[in-house]
């Protein structure tokens, strides 16, 4: 039976097929669906965990036990469970484990555009990278093969357009993997120095046979087409390669990315007049190339920056663009943007209005240093503003304290932010953190966490009391004020500012997008009423808009949140029977 | 032969669930079928596209390209003509013609161009534009409005209405099945 899949969704087919028994990870645009999607299968234990390293070290475990498990993050979050990683290629595994990273080539939702491949060479591990879904699937059950043959975790490599497209893929039944029973295993488990230096050329010794493996695996295979032009390539580059070129070229597709083999590559080369690689963000296979002494065409032609696609190919080997039509007006750009009724609105406005410095973290609410609001001053990795606000403030003293603030959700804090609580605390500095509390792990789309009192399934689990937690870490200053309320806003966030010690003010509504949040009715402008005086328009509703001098509310957008309303002196912003 | 569609307007509008439908068809009709989309962010109000290509023998690329398209659907009259250049000479523009302010539009950085369809159009370029909001308001949602523009893309496509149908009531929840069908048909009517 075949069925049209994303990639992640296949991924999860994969997992279900392979027997996998526990899947652990924390969401991350374009991972996120891999573990969704594995949760609706019943064979398989899901859970979404605080953080990737967590999730990491709980499919270790999992392994460890003797069932095969696995993990899926985006590129970043690779660098959060970096520390098991490393580690986890000496002791390797006894049940197989896989590790899902998802690039994101064009930043199309991250922070930075990092090379997930680095991480395979620097830990030592294999990876493989699939280039449609039908192949996420074949090599997920391949990935477990290898795990447990080659006694290894294995990462596969996503990258968004192979994470986010769908393709039809062959179904297949699950076959369920007998646990062995436990033993305990010292000398490969506990990765002290004595143990760890017996285990090192173990690892050296796994590469040279991995290498070997790729050089006769069907991960690795020649598509012959004609000795001009011959073109090295793997994922969803190898779909650009073949979509402008078909049959016509030689394509070398490596479905194994480390360790790269090097008789069929100089085979390969040996064969073709012109040699080229084609690969996505930094050249990696290029550099593997030239380290043998085979030349070949690389990033002379191609960028290390952003995504490819055919038109890219085609630019790069001068073959002419389609005619195309084009429009010469001005198409202003639609950034994304907090939507109407987003409860980080209110809060984000009085930080505004009072022109506070806002050290910023990774959610939603990164869309705060948009215009007009303009609230943020930094983002940089997840747990960054609690962290860098204390920096911030023991340097900068009175002068900072006293008009800085950071910003954090809550799946956020859960994530990353508790440590850097506890250093506030522990080494005093008079810092004002908020907690953007919606309820949901928002950017992703609507994962529970910790803190919303569901698990994965949407049954109830226990749920971390945000106040409880951040006294228990030693902040005697915790309050909680509603968001749509901007007074409330405003007179907790200046009387923390101003008081000498480190505080905590939690701003707590749900997630507007989240289904049990009904909207209220929409509201309307009194054009009669209105003066033109633009105060609503500060707050960058989507909703509001400015027409023939008035301010206008659409319908099918306004949820009724009232912050408008408390802003606009003339009244005229009113429910729509008044 | 390769078809090219790009279904594009703003996040939240319900373009994801139009080309699942449209990837639906395809493969039943035997079509080798790649659809590719971009989450996360996406649900924010920002412009977002989604291609979907279906081949008689085979699809490489999951994504499209400028001049490649056959046909776009647009949710939004400004984000025809933002992705105007992805449109093959000959192709068609199917477009809602709702205006949603984006933000450098709300905040006046930026002027909303109110004549471009008449701009595209005055180029020779083929554009259909209907009021997708009104006929789904009267089929008895605004949120069937992408129900609304696939009826009309159906126009233009050798797929008998029956199909279409009967793929909408695999992907809608069983108690929109109704409003959907008939934003269909007030579509495929219109």
């Amino acid at each position: 039976m075949k069925k049209l899949m994303l990639g992640n969704e296949a991924v999860a087919r994969g997992l279900y097929e392979a027997g996998v028994k526990l899947v652990s990870s924390y969401p991350g645009t374009p991972s996120t669906e891999i573990t969704e999607f594995a949760a609706t299968y019943d064979d398989i234990y899901c859970e979404w965990a605080p953080n990737e390293k967590v999730a990491c070290e709980a499919a270790f475990g999992a392994s460890l036990r003797g069932a095969r498990s696995a993990c899926a993050m985006k590129h970043v979050g690779l660098n959060v469970a970096a520390d098991p990683l490393f580690t986890l290629s000496y002791t390797g595994v006894t049940g197989g484990m896989v590790i899902f990273v998802a690039d994101d080539p064009a930043m199309h939702s991250s922070q930075n555009e990092q090379d997930s491949r680095h991480y395979a060479i620097a830990a030592k591990v294999p990876m493989l990278e699939p280039a449609d879904s039908q192949e996420a699937k074949d090599f997920v059950k391949l990935a477990f093969e290898i795990s447990e043959e080659f006694d290894t975790p294995v990462i596969v490599r996503m990258c968004t357009r192979i994470a986010h497209s769908q393709c039809a893929v062959e179904l297949c039944d699950r076959v369920e993997k007998e646990m062995p029973a436990y033993e305990k295993k010292p000398w490969k488990y506990i990765m002290a120095p004595a143990n760890a230096t017996r285990r090192h050329p173990f690892v050296e010794e796994r590469t040279q046979k991995l290498t070997a493996y790729g050089e006769t695996s069907p991960l690795n295979r020649v598509e012959f087409g004609g000795t001009e032009k011959g073109i090295i390539t793997s994922g969803t580059c190898y779909q650009y390669v073949k979509e402008v070129f078909g049959d016509s070229v030689s394509v070398l597709k490596l479905g194994m990315v480390n360790p790269l083999p090097v008789e069929i590559i100089r085979d390969f080369a040996s064969k073709v007049d012109k040699l080229y690689v084609v690969e996505e963000l930094d050249g990696i296979i290029e550099s593997h190339l030239k380290n043998n002494g085979i030349d070949c065409i690389g990033k002379e032609l191609f960028s290390p920056m952003g995504e490819y696609n055919q038109a890219t190919i085609r630019t790069a080997f001068g073959i002419p663009q389609p005619e195309s039509d084009s429009t010469e007006t001005a198409i202003p750009i639609r950034p994304p943007v907090m939507c109407a009724g987003c409860p980080h609105r209110g809060l984000f406005y009085t930080l505004a209005k009072h022109g506070i410095t806002c050290l910023g973290d990774i959610g939603c609410y990164t869309l705060g240093s948009t215009a007009p609001l303009n609230a943020l001053d930094s983002t940089l990795c997840m747990g960054a503003s609690i962290s860098g606000i204390h920096g911030f403030n023991k340097v900068g003293g009175e002068e900072t304290e006293k008009k800085t603030v950071c910003v954090i959700g809550d799946s956020t804090f859960m994530h990353s932010g508790m440590t850097g609580l506890v250093n506030i605390a522990y080494n005093a500095s008079n810092s004002t953190v908020i907690i953007l509390d919606n309820s949901i792990t928002g950017m992703t789309g609507h994962q529970q966490n910790p803190t919303t009192g569901y698990n994965i399934k949407g049954d109830p689990a226990a749920k971390v009391n945000l106040e409880a937690l951040c006294h228990a870490l030693g902040i005697e200053r915790v309050r909680v004020v509603d968001p749509y309320n901007l007074k409330e806003c405003e007179e907790a966030v200046l009387e923390e500012l101003s008081v000498e010690a480190p505080s905590v003010i939690i701003s707590r509504r749900p997630c507007m997008l989240l289904k049990y949040v009904k909207p209220q009715p929409a509201l309307k402008v009194n054009t009669e009423k209105c003066v033109g005086c633009r105060q609503c328009m500060k707050l960058g509703c989507p909703a509001i808009s400015f027409k023939d001098k008035k301010a206008t509310i659409d319908f099918t957008q306004c949820v009724g949140c009232n912050v408008c309303q408390q802003l606009c002196k003339p009244g005229a912003i009113c429910k729509q029977e008044d | 032969m390769t078809k090219n569609f790009m279904i594009v307007g703003v996040g939240g509008q319900g373009s994801l669930l139009a080309s699942k439908l449209l990837g639906a068809i395809l493969i039943d009709e035997g079509y080798d079928v790649k659809v590719s989309e971009v989450h996360g962010m996406s649900q924010r109000g920002g412009s977002v596209v989604t291609y979907v290509r279906a081949s008689d023998t085979k699809v490489y690329s999951p994504v499209i390209c400028e001049g490649e398209a056959d046909f776009i659907v647009s949710f939004e009259r400004l984000e025809a003509a933002r992705y105007v250049k992805c449109l093959k000479k000959g192709g068609t523009i199917v477009v809602n013609t709702q205006s949603i302010d984006p933000m450098p539009v709300i905040t006046g950085a930026a002027e909303y161009p109110a004549e471009i369809l008449e701009e595209l159009k005055s180029k020779g370029i083929h554009i259909d534009d209907i009021d997708a909001l009104s006929i789904a308001e009267e089929a008895g949602s605004a949120k069937a409005a992408n129900i609304v523009l696939m009826s009309r893309l159906a126009k233009y496509m050798d797929i008998p209405e029956e199909k279409w149908l009967e793929a909408i009531k695999k992907q809608v929840k069983p108690q929109f099945i109704d409003m959907n069908l008939r934003a269909f048909e007030l579509g495929y009517n219109a």
